[in-house]
């Protein structure tokens, strides 16, 4: 027989089983495959009941994510060949409630996303006559690196404060926050500040990093955090001693 | 059943999807607007698209230009006066995208950047690096979040239109997280939802373009328009189909064959500059270039690697300086799909199904012969992508006519009242009868199989060349395949996120658009653009400067009729590329 590897997959179907349960898989080794490639071999061949998402297979949609050997994963990004003899233990994103199987839900993200003003803020609606705004290479590079966040919300399963903090805005939404914030194009950060400010923004990151390390986009979501929080500071010391603050 | 009453229901949150609600929520921030979207909306497909989006914004460009190179690009079989009009509102369109917050990429001076892309005269092409559709479809859903108006069905799936007395009066949705129907009611409906590649085993789709719009549409009585229309691009990664984007040769990668050669040269393409010329060699339109690889194929003269015949694209020359600049995911994904370094080595790619130029028959406000009922995006046949897309047309197509569905929607909403309650409610019920019976009917057809056979008979019959003998053979199995649909079997009961009911009601509706490319395919008995016939290899005008019309009929085929093509100031012509092109 050709050569086989087996996954293990997390299954839970709330309208059947009373709590989530192991159930292993074997399927064929093929060095291309990834592992949303195996979970279709799976759902094809062996149980169509499987449930996951996917969808672009390119690592830019952001629907594949999910815990691969205890590691927050990109399904179609985390190649076969790299667990070559081992059993591959897929589970759905740590820190998220379990739908059904590999689906978690993600509703909660997009509300916290939604409360920081994830656009650009303007003063004065610009008239489309005058064309797009000039933004050079350089202002363009300040903020470019956290445009790049495809919503894959590994960074959530990796982070200590997630797990422990239901309130805590996150890594991605901070960094979705800050990639506006550093815009040359917006004057949003005040009203952002509301929320990236607050307890449950930036002060309950601890700074571990793990969103950073995980992030298959390379977003650095800890860096955006950190210079939130000293942007934060600024502006905390502004209110209070500076001449015109508050008192 | 529970049922939602909202003004204008919106089916898919891809581009076209999202431009069209900001659009209502613009134009009327009292009208209610459902957006209803089988995945989030930014996992929708235009986050795939690389390249970038097409708009005359330079001095030394002119919409005439970019209508010519579009209406030349579709092989005349764009309707003139909606090609006029993409073109005057694509800058404008892309403008706001820049307000919203776009991160276009940037010349030194500030302004936005463009790029060349294949079958174009002049760079128009604006993008964001290598990541254009991604940053589009996160700008604009990010931007949806300002509107109080948009209320967002995120993961329901559409199965079929609410239509009484010939109106479009609302959709009926399956939410996945729980498997309840739900009944939207609207006064007007636009349906945003995306390409069907996903009926061809190679295609740079994802897995959610199952044309399941097209098939909604066209169960309700309206026709699919020019659907034998299908688009190879030519450079996929073997093996997975992953695009590697036209932008890498509108940066100057070339085409080699297995001798190192730039066999384009051979087709009608040449001079064999070293340098990017506009309209020329790998700067060709796709039709041409997927055809070329197919007769190097013929002439033994690909290079062959585990995953079928390829050719080389090489960027090496590029260096790896400007390969990390402007084409950082071309690089990403090389390396990992082919374990390839574009920087040190030619990346293997072949030709892979792209694109559906065909669609929903709309006119050019976007709207349907269906009162009530509109459509845009890649669902849509307006037509402006005729026989052939020009590449990056679609995004700016999306914006373009997503917006002027909005409009178009929010007209039709406040001149005309909801439907019956009661209408809604019976043709919601029978809706819902349908679905039950695939639970409790065992069935004896199991879906995998049958999508690989109509997966294995497109990509044989109705592929990059086509004949009578091989359309007819894919007629035979499809409409053998729709029949035994009726008998296919849901293996998973449950109710909360059934995945495997999708892929059944998806597998429903892709036959369905199968059906209508290879029936229409079938009865045009001429090539024009990405449609080739061995049989028939020359353009016809004086028989088919039409579009094919594909209508849903009780037999188990469809019925196919023509309409004229609008033709406004440019007769058709040859289409010249390469040196004679310039
Ligand atoms: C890899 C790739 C690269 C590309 N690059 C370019 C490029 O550089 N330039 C260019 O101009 N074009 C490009 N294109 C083409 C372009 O991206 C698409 O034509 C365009 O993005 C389609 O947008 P859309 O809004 O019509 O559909 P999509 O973005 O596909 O959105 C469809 C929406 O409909 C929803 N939907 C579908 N069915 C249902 C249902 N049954 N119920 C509920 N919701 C449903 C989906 O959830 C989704 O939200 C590319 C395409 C691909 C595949
Ligand atoms: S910051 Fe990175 S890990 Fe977190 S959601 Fe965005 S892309 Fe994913
Ligand atoms: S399937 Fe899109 S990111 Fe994995």
């Amino acid at each position: 027989m050709s050569e086989t590897i087996t996954i293990r997959v997390l299954r839970y179907d709330p309208d059947k089983d009373a709590e989530p349960r192991f159930e292993d898989f074997i399927v064929p080794y093929r060095d291309e495959w990834v592992v949303l490639d195996a979970l279709a071999y799976i759902k094809e061949a062996l149980d169509p009941s499987l449930a996951y998402r996917g969808s672009c297979h390119m690592a830019v949609c952001g629907s594949c994510g999910m815990m691969i050997n205890r590691q927050p994963k990109l399904a179609c990004h985390s190649f076969i060949r790299d667990y070559r003899g081992q059993l591959v233990t897929v589970e759905p994103l740590d820190h998220f409630p379990i739908e059904r199987d590999l689906i978690v839900d993600q509703d909660d993200f997009i509300e916290k996303l939604t409360s920081l003003y994830p656009y650009l803020v303007t003063e004065h609606d610009k008239p489309l006559s005058e064309g797009p705004n000039l933004q050079s290479p350089a202002e363009l590079a300040a903020f470019r690196p956290f445009t790049q966040c495809i919503n894959c919300l590994l960074c959530y399963a990796a982070c200590p404060q997630v797990a422990i903090n239901e309130a805590f805005v996150g890594p991605a939404a901070l960094a979705i926050a800050h990639r506006y914030n550093k815009d040359s194009r917006d004057s949003g950060e005040e009203l952002r500040s509301e929320v990236t400010d607050s307890h449950h923004g930036v002060w309950d990151c601890t700074f571990v990093g793990a969103c950073s390390e995980v992030c298959p986009k390379n977003v650095d979501p800890a860096a955006a955090i950190q210079r939130t929080k000293i942007s934060a500071s600024f502006r905390w010391l502004k209110e209070r001693l500076l001449p015109g603050g508050t008192s | 059943m529970d049922v939602i009453v909202t003004d204008i229901a919106i089916v898919g949150a891809g581009g076209a999807g999202l431009r069209a609600a900001i659009e209502v929520a613009e134009q009327d921030p009292s009208l209610k607007i459902a957006l209803i979207s089988k995945v989030f909306p930014m996992r929708s497909h235009t986050v795939a698209a690389e390249g970038g989006a097409a708009g005359v914004v330079k001095p030394n460009d002119s919409f005439d230009l970019h209508f010519d190179d579009t209406v030349s690009g579709g092989d005349w079989l764009c309707d003139q006066d909606a090609v006029d009009l993409f073109v005057r509102a694509a800058p404008e369109e892309l403008t706001r995208m820049e307000h919203w917050g776009c991160p276009w990429s940037r010349d030194a001076d500030g302004r936005v950047a463009v790029r060349a892309f294949g079958g174009m005269k002049t760079e128009r092409t604006w993008y964001a690096a290598d990541k254009s559709g991604f940053h589009m479809l996160h700008t604009l859903f990010q931007t949806s979040l300002k509107y109080p108006s948009i209320t967002r069905y995120d993961e329901f799936y559409s199965t079929e239109l609410l239509v009484e007395e010939k109106r479009c009066t609302g959709l009926v949705a399956i939410e996945l997280r729980s498997g309840k129907l739900v009944a939207f009611r609207a006064k007007a409906v636009i349906l945003a939802t995306g390409g069907a590649g996903r009926v061809f085993p190679f295609t740079t789709n994802g897995a959610i373009k199952t044309g399941d719009g097209m098939a909604m549409a066209y169960r309700a009585g309206v026709p699919l328009k020019d659907m034998e229309f299908v688009q190879y691009h030519p450079t996929g990664l073997p093996g997975t189909g992953i695009l590697i984007t036209e932008g890498a040769r509108g940066e100057g990668g070339l085409l080699t064959n297995r001798d190192g050669y730039r066999y384009l040269q051979d087709y009608g393409l040449g001079p064999p500059d070293p340098w990017p010329r506009n309209k020329a060699m790998e700067l060709g339109p796709r039709d041409r270039l997927s055809q070329a690889f197919w007769h190097e194929q013929q002439k033994g003269r690909t290079v062959e690697t585990p995953f079928g015949d390829a050719v080389n694209l090489d960027i090496r020359h590029l260096g790896e300086k400007k390969i990390d600049e402007r084409l950082p995911m071309v690089r990403e994904l090389a390396i990992s799909y082919v374990g390839i370094d574009p920087v040190h080595a030619p990346i293997p790619v072949r030709p892979v199904v792209h694109y559906t130029m065909g669609g929903i028959d709309t006119d050019i406000n976007a709207a349907t012969p269906l009162p009530g009922l509109f459509a845009a995006g890649e669902c849509a046949c307006v037509s402006i992508n005729g026989a052939n897309r020009l590449g990056s047309n679609s995004l700016a197509e999306i914006l373009v006519f997503g917006a002027r569905a909005g409009r178009g929607a929010v007209a039709f909403a406040k001149a005309n009242p909801h439907g019956s309650e009661r209408g809604a409610q019976a043709k919601a019920e029978a809706a819902q009868a349908k679905i039950r019976a695939l639970f409790l009917n065992d069935g004896s057809e199991s879906a995998p199989a049958l999508r690989r056979t109509m997966n294995e008979t497109m990509e044989s019959g109705v592929g990059i060349f086509r004949t009578e003998e091989s359309l007819k053979q894919s007629c035979a199995v499809l409409a053998d395949l729709r029949n035994r649909f009726a008998q296919v079997r849901l293996e998973d009961r449950s109710n909360v996120f059934n995945t495997d009911l999708v892929q059944v009601l998806e597998l429903g509706a892709m036959l369905d658009v199968a059906q209508t490319m290879a029936e229409a395919a079938l009865t045009r008995t001429e090539s024009r653009g990405s449609h080739q016939r061995l049989d028939y290899p020359k353009r016809n005008d004086e028989a088919f400067l039409s579009h094919s019309i594909a209508s849903f009929s009780a037999a188990d085929r469809p019925a196919i009729g023509s309409r004229a093509v609008v033709i406004t100031r440019s007769r058709p012509g040859e289409r010249i590329y390469g040196g004679g092109g310039s």
